[in-house]
């Protein structure tokens, strides 16, 4: 695999059940870059982002991740190699068991040996990067929708992973922490070199981050390129899609 | 054929649950091995549901004893065998209802509640948050719970041998005044140590039981709420069958050569 190529679904098929959601659809992730995958509710973004974080197999074709076929390698292996990537799930998925701070340093906990000060100091810095304070000792059930997705959010950049798979990180939030969160994801992948893979319907900051997009459309990626290029497409699905329009390819 | 299709689907779900169970055994028993424990999780669950099953495994135990004290004193001394009382109480509690009765309340008690528990966070997406993050659940989640059981549920059964021995002597005294020391004395004939081992060696097996099925039924939840509640039922159900149905294989295989 060329080495600008971070990440990469090869021919990919996936069905739940009957339902056919992927069709041979195939996405080059490119190394430090941001790329940011747009597409109708329900089209299979978010099933995407499990598949390059190996949580679910695809019924056919190959997922790569930093060189490695993530089909049929045991759960055991997939546990390693997932620590160097990190998903913001789209509803948060904190533990609920764990405060916030335990939570969003249970990655560092587990997986480093740094002192629990230390821990404190670098939970606190994640949870300010994302507006959040005072709120270390608070329970998942004790904060609001967007609190929980922020906190999560806070959870996928804490270990700095190399690839983090963002799920519609600023759906439902104001405008200014959407600001905040944005800012967020351009300065790891400036600080960091990191690449990162944004699912957003918030055309905004879409072309405010993006160096790619990608959308998908029944089951596959019909666009795909810088995002200037796509932002001056005539594909006429892309047209459609970005100005919000209900004439056009796409059946309301 | 109609039959026959429903009974090869039948077998095959009944292969992919032992399968199921078999590997969450295997990967358990690789993160003991390999002393990847989470030491103060264990100590939390053990403490929790030791605390929280202490209470009514001695009213059950309890209240068994009673009633097998009065129902074999009534027959032993119409025939004057009042000195036997003190033995059947405490051999029927010691080699079997000690260890069944306390299963079937922590079965239904905190396998209920692990299945729930995990269950709910299958349905939340935690699970593949923690494998995302890296982390194993069975980890995370199995092995705490299955140490804090196989600590706990033999210690729970010797308070409910205890228990059941101490009513029925209160019994056998209240109602055939048969005294405590001759109760004792043929408890001692009856019962010997290696019959309390064996009796606690059932509750491991049957605490193993309940952890896999309660972990194994949680972990496979499908389908929002509804799912968390069926996950529960079954662990429930299955870890009673299994406990019944084990305890007669191992009655018969540490006891049955006497
Ligand atoms: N575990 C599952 N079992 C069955 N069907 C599923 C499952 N997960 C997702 N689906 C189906 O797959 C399709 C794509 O789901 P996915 O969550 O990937 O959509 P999405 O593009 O992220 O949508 P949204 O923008 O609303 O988050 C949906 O039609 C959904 O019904
Ligand atoms: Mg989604």
């Amino acid at each position: 695999m060329d080495a600008s190529i971070y990440a990469r679904l090869d021919d990919v098929t996936h069905s739940f059940g009957d339902h056919v959601i992927l069709k041979n659809c195939s996405l080059d992730i490119v190394r430090g870059a941001i790329t940011c995958i747009v597409g109708l509710s329900g089209a299979g973004k978010s099933t995407i982002l499990r598949l390059l974080d190996g949580l679910i197999e695809p019924s056919s074709g190959h997922v790569y991740v930093d060189g490695h076929d993530l089909c049929h390698t045991p759960e055991r292996k997939l546990v390693d190699l997932r620590q160097k990537t990190s998903l913001a799930f789209q509803f948060a998925a904190l533990l609920d068991s764990l405060t916030i701070g335990e939570n969003v340093g249970l990655p560092l906990r587990e997986h480093t040996a740094l002192p629990d000060e230390k821990i404190r100091h670098i939970v606190d810095d994640a949870l300010e990067s994302v507006g959040l304070r005072h709120i270390y000792d608070s329970l998942p059930n004790e904060l609001s929708g967007g609190m929980l997705k922020r906190a999560g959010f806070a959870r996928a950049i804490v270990t700095r992973p190399e690839l983090v798979l963002y799920d519609e990180p600023t759906t439902g939030l104001d405008p200014i922490v959407t600001n905040l969160i944005t800012d967020t994801i351009l300065r790891l992948r400036q600080k960091l070199d990191g690449t990162a893979v944004v699912i957003s319907h918030d055309l905004h900051s879409i072309f405010r981050m993006a160096d790619y997009v990608a959308m998908l459309f029944e089951g596959a990626i019909i666009a795909y390129g810088p995002r200037e290029e796509i932002r001056t497409s005539t594909n006429p699905f892309v047209q459609q899609f970005l100005t919000g329009s209900e004439v056009g390819p796409i059946p309301v | 054929m109609r039959i026959l299709e429903r009974f090869g689907e039948g077998t095959i779900a009944f292969l992919e649950y032992l399968g199921g169970i078999f590997s969450l055994v295997g990967e358990s028993i690789r993160s003991i091995v390999h002393a990847q424990i989470r030491y103060a999780e264990t100590f939390i669950q053990s403490y929790e549901l030791g605390l929280g099953s202490l209470l009514i495994v001695l009213l059950t135990s309890l209240f068994t004893g009673m009633v097998i004290s009065l129902e074999s004193a009534q027959q032993a001394v119409q025939f004057g065998m009042g000195s036997l009382v003190g033995g059947a109480v405490t051999y029927t509690s010691v080699r079997e209802l000690g260890p069944m009765l306390t299963a079937v309340v922590v079965a239904g008690r905190v396998g209920s509640a692990i299945a729930a528990e995990i269950g709910s966070m299958v349905v939340t997406e935690q699970i593949d948050a923690l494998r995302s993050m890296g982390l194993s659940p069975v980890r995370f989640l199995v092995v705490p719970r299955l140490l804090a059981l196989a600590i706990m549920l033999p210690l729970l059964t010797i308070f409910a041998d205890i228990i059941s021995i101490v009513g029925g002597m209160w019994i056998a005294q209240a109602y055939a005044h048969i005294n405590p020391a001759t109760f004792i004395s043929s408890a001692r004939q009856a019962v010997g140590f290696d019959d309390v081992v064996k009796g606690l060696v059932k509750a491991l097996v049957f605490a193993c039981i309940i952890a896999f099925v309660g972990c194994y039924q949680g972990l496979s939840t499908r389908g929002g709420a509804a799912g968390v509640g069926r996950a529960t039922t079954s662990a429930v159900v299955i870890s009673i069958i299994l406990i019944f149905g084990t305890n007669f294989i191992m009655s018969y295989l540490l006891f049955g050569t006497h």
